[in-house]
């Protein structure tokens, strides 16, 4: 009985790191901006697919297509930011979400024409894909790898965010945006380096899902549903809320697939729904 | 006579600031009763206070008698409290008659027949007009809300108000934003209203608040400072110093 | 609308004259049963477009009228079309009480959940509504000895309509059916829409926080137009049932949710002809780039919807009645 347990907690533990590499970016724009950008995965799903493009066609190896990967979602993601999104940042929810998931559908259709409907095979290499056994327990490496490098994602954004100018400025305009631009802040560049920043995470995290949760073109949809959960459930803003409601989420699902798979789908909508009946600006969020 | 409106030792803290202190005072029936005070003294909190916007810490408001303090905002509108914003607060897509005939609807009780037509309620109708007549701003009221000119706007603000058939009507700033040639004749058209209304209203004009209140709350850092005719407050050197002082050198 | 000055007419006159019919709706009717006369090869599609017309109109009712956004809205769709599925395939194939069964089922679901959506506002009632839908969804998933499961319920048979009118392979009757129904539906919206009801609504919509200032009552008024919009999407599930005689678990997707939004804000949101005109477009191209891959159909509806948003904010009824406005003042 302790043995499932254990393995339950650390899958759904770096499922969690996962989910919250995903989201983060996009808790932080709909806290500092209000933006809804449920365009949000389709930059974690142009990251996954510029590591299979890079590790299939020209042979990289692994480790060299992250910061690639994360690279190309923060350059594209900028790019969308400054030309269609921020014209937007002063519309009602409804139509900051039609208009992102108008890119989402495009972006749908792209990867489906560009890389075919299939799941995407990658290889990655055999050091990272084996397990190591402690006490009696099986422990995939590549989970512990993940849950690594989410940590030292956290770690830095979190230093960076307290101990930086940068991080002073970028508290100050999700705080509370009329002051910062008060106090001479320029918002809008802030905003655009976070924005990519976000979605260069997401493009991290659309990498590193690969081999947990595979890849096709309805990426960008199929786990918007989950960033979605785990930012209301966060609260938008708070980068320490958005960590916990994906540890959450991630335990939830894992446990739920291994102990009631017919209806852990239908449970994790229930807790939600529950949870946000219960706290609506999500479990930490301040507004 | 039991008072219109009354207050008793209202507490607001947001944080460590204090916006209400132990404020208490009580609304004749009737009285135009004019609340000023500096930027941020905490006047549109206490009538957010008054109108269930904001949840107290402590205290108690009774109206009418009836003790209101926990009542949520719409059943005391229905009971006759109702204020008007000091920053437009209006329906934009609507135009002025639609909005006031709404309102007058909600009173009515007729806002939940789904099955007619809104032209069968020419009562309502021809009421909602009557009332943007007497503001002066039915020769308008065809227009989108949004489209009419600031002035009108703030009309509008008060005509929305005066249609829920008010027994006590909070004003915050009327006047905000309308040029001063026009603010006093906002003003004859508020003064000219049913003197069975008790009004309470903030506004920072000193020339306007001297001519229609016959009495003056003054609140400074969450408190209520002093209480008197306009005779006693032009008088009384403290609000020279906090109020009339900083006025004149500005 | 824009001529009339207060001098020539009465605060009354002008809010009756802005309900009656205009001459554009009556030949919008008459178009909508020429497919009968010049297309009969597409009586089938020209019937879809109906159902799902009627329920974007529902949806139009809780979100251009009362401004609340549901991502959910299919959940109450997929109940009235298993409802009504379900009675058939236990022997009561009748088809207006069928629409009855239907709606009821949906209705009193909405009501249920009208007392969580009156509460809440902005993302948590957008998620909200989608995990409420996701939660009928996986219900309906996991009781497959009622529904039939991922294989859709099978065994549905619809009786002629009064005794009368069998379902036929070309769907002629279906067109008719759900032509009729559809109007019938409309004609209630759009009575609403223009009822005192249907003005404390757009005052919900544009300002909640006024409207309890002045002494609405906006959660009563919510749960009503909620309950009433979750009835009319499912007596639209019900037609889809009847019309094709099988109920799936895409009924009650977050596909369809999105779908029938998208369709709804391309039409025009708020303009009470929006959802019929958005359902037409989008199934007609839909239905017109059939032979190319579903996948790719996405990047054009994704365009158009972007497109939508950025130029055409009130949708393409939105746009033709400006269009309309500025021709009509450069006549005069
Ligand atoms: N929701 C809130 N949370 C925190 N502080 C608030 C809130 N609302 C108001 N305040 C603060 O309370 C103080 C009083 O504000 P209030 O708006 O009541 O002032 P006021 O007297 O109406 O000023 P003005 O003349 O500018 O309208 C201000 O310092 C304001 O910043
Ligand atoms: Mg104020």
């Amino acid at each position: 009985m302790i043995g499932p347990v254990i393995g339950v907690l650390y899958d759904g533990f770096a499922y969690g790191m996962l989910l919250f590499l995903l989201s983060v970016g996009m808790s932080v724009t709909l806290g500092m901006m209000n933006f809804v950008n449920l365009a949000h995965c389709a930059f974690g799903m142009l990251g996954g697919f510029v590591t299979v493009t890079l590790i299939n066609k020209f042979g990289w190896p692994f480790l060299a297509t992250l910061p690639v990967a994360f690279l190309a979602a923060a350059a594209v993601s900028v790019v969308l930011e400054r030309i269609l999104f921020r014209r937007f940042y002063r519309s009602g929810d409804l139509d900051q979400c039609l208009l992102t998931i108008g890119v989402v559908f495009m972006s749908i259709a792209i990867a489906a024409y560009t890389f075919g409907t299939e799941q995407q095979p990658v290889r990655l290499p055999s050091w990272i894909r084996g397990s190591v056994l402690i006490g009696g327990q099986n422990f995939g490496v590549y989970r512990a790898f993940l849950i690594v490098v989410a940590l030292a994602v956290t770690a830095v954004l979190v230093g960076a965010l307290e101990y930086t100018r940068f991080g002073a400025r970028v508290r100050a305009a999700v705080d509370n945006q009329r002051m910062a631009r008060g106090l001479g802040i320029n918002v809008d560049w802030i905003f655009a380096l976070t924005f990519a920043l976000g979605s260069g995470l997401a493009g991290l995290g659309g990498s590193l899902a690969i081999e947990v949760v595979g890849l096709d073109h309805s990426f960008a949809l199929t786990y918007l549903i989950y960033v979605l959960i785990v930012v209301s459930l966060g609260g938008m803003g708070s980068i320490g809320g958005t960590f916990a409601a994906a540890v959450l989420l991630g335990v939830s699902d894992i446990a739920g697939k291994y102990y009631v798979p017919q209806v852990s789908a239908f449970l994790i909508y229930v807790l939600m729904v529950g949870l946000l009946m219960w706290r609506p600006i999500g479990l930490f969020g301040k507004r | 006579m039991t008072a219109a409106l009354s207050a008793k030792g209202i507490n607001k803290r947001f944080g460590s600031l204090v916006v209400a202190g132990d404020i208490s005072f009580e609304l004749p029936v009737g009285e135009r009763c004019a609340l000023i005070g500096p930027n941020g003294a905490g006047k549109t909190t206490l009538i957010n206070l008054l109108t269930g916007m904001i949840e107290p810490d402590g205290g108690e408001i009774r109206l009418g008698g009836e003790d209101v303090t926990r009542m949520p905002p719409q059943q005391r509108v229905r009971r006759g409290l109702v204020r008007t914003f000091q920053i437009n607060s209006l329906f934009p897509r609507l135009n002025p008659l639609e909005a006031v005939t709404l309102a007058v609807c909600e009173r009515r009780g007729e806002s939940r027949d789904f099955l007619s037509r809104l032209a069968t309620k020419r009562e309502a109708i021809e009421e909602a007009h009557d009332i943007l007549k007497s503001l002066r701003i039915a020769h308008v009221c065809y227009r989108e809300t949004r489209e009419l000119a600031y002035g009108q706007q703030r009309l509008l603000e008060i005509a929305l108000a005066l249609a829920t058939k008010p027994k006590v009507l909070l004003l915050d700033e009327p006047a905000a934003g309308v040029p001063k040639e026009d603010s006093g004749e906002l003003f004859t058209v508020i003064d000219g209203l049913s003197r069975e209304l008790t009004i309470f209203f903030i506004e920072h004009d000193m020339d306007v608040v001297f001519r229609f209140a016959s009495r003056i709350l003054v609140l400074v850092g969450g408190r209520l400072l002093l209480e008197g005719t306009p005779a006693e407050i032009a008088a009384d050197e403290r609000v020279r110093e906090v109020y009339l002082g900083k006025a004149g050198h500005g | 609308m824009s001529l009339a000055t207060p001098a020539d007419i009465g605060p009354t006159e002008f809010l009756a004259a802005r309900a009656r019919w205009r001459p554009v709706e009556i030949v919008f009717w008459l178009a909508a049963i020429t497919p009968y006369f010049i297309a009969a090869d597409y009586l089938q599609l020209a019937g879809q477009i109906l159902i799902t017309g009627l329920f974007a109109l529902s949806l139009d009712l809780i979100l251009g009228y009362a401004g609340i956004v549901s991502l959910g809205h299919a959940a109450f769709f997929g109940l009235g079309a298993y409802a009504t599925g379900i009675a058939s395939k236990h022997g009561w194939g009748e088809p207006l009480t069928g629409l009855l069964i239907g709606g009821l089922v949906a209705g009193v679901v909405g009501f249920g959940a009208s007392f969580i959506v009156a509460r809440f506002r902005g993302l948590a009632l957008i998620m909200i509504t989608l995990g409420l839908d996701q939660i009928v969804a996986e219900a309906a998933n996991s009781m497959g000895w009622l529904t039939g499961g991922a294989d859709g319920l099978q065994g549905v048979k619809t009786w002629p309509i009064l005794g009368l009118f069998r379902f036929d392979l070309y769907g002629v009757t279906a067109y008719w059916y759900a032509l009729i129904v559809t109007f019938l539906f409309f004609l209630l919206v759009r009575r609403m829409v223009n009822s005192p009801f249907g003005l404390s609504l757009q005052g919900i919509r544009e300002n909640s926080t006024r409207m309890l200032a002045i002494g609405a009552r906006n959660h009563a008024h919510v749960r009503t137009v909620f309950t009433i919009a979750a009835f009319i999407a499912g007596v639209a599930g019900a037609l889809l049932t009847e019309t094709t005689e099988t109920v799936s678990l895409e009924t009650l997707s977050f596909q369809r949710s999105a779908d029938v939004l998208v369709m709804l804000i391309l039409g025009g949101v708020g303009q009470l002809y929006g959802g019929l005109v958005g359902a037409l477009i989008y199934m007609v191209a839909r239905d017109q780039f059939s032979d190319i891959n579903p996948q790719y159909w996405y990047f054009w509806i994704g365009l158009l919807l972007v497109a939508v948003v950025v130029f055409l904010p009130n949708g393409i009824v939105g746009g033709v009645k400006k269009l309309g406005g500025l021709l009509g003042r450069r006549g005069t």
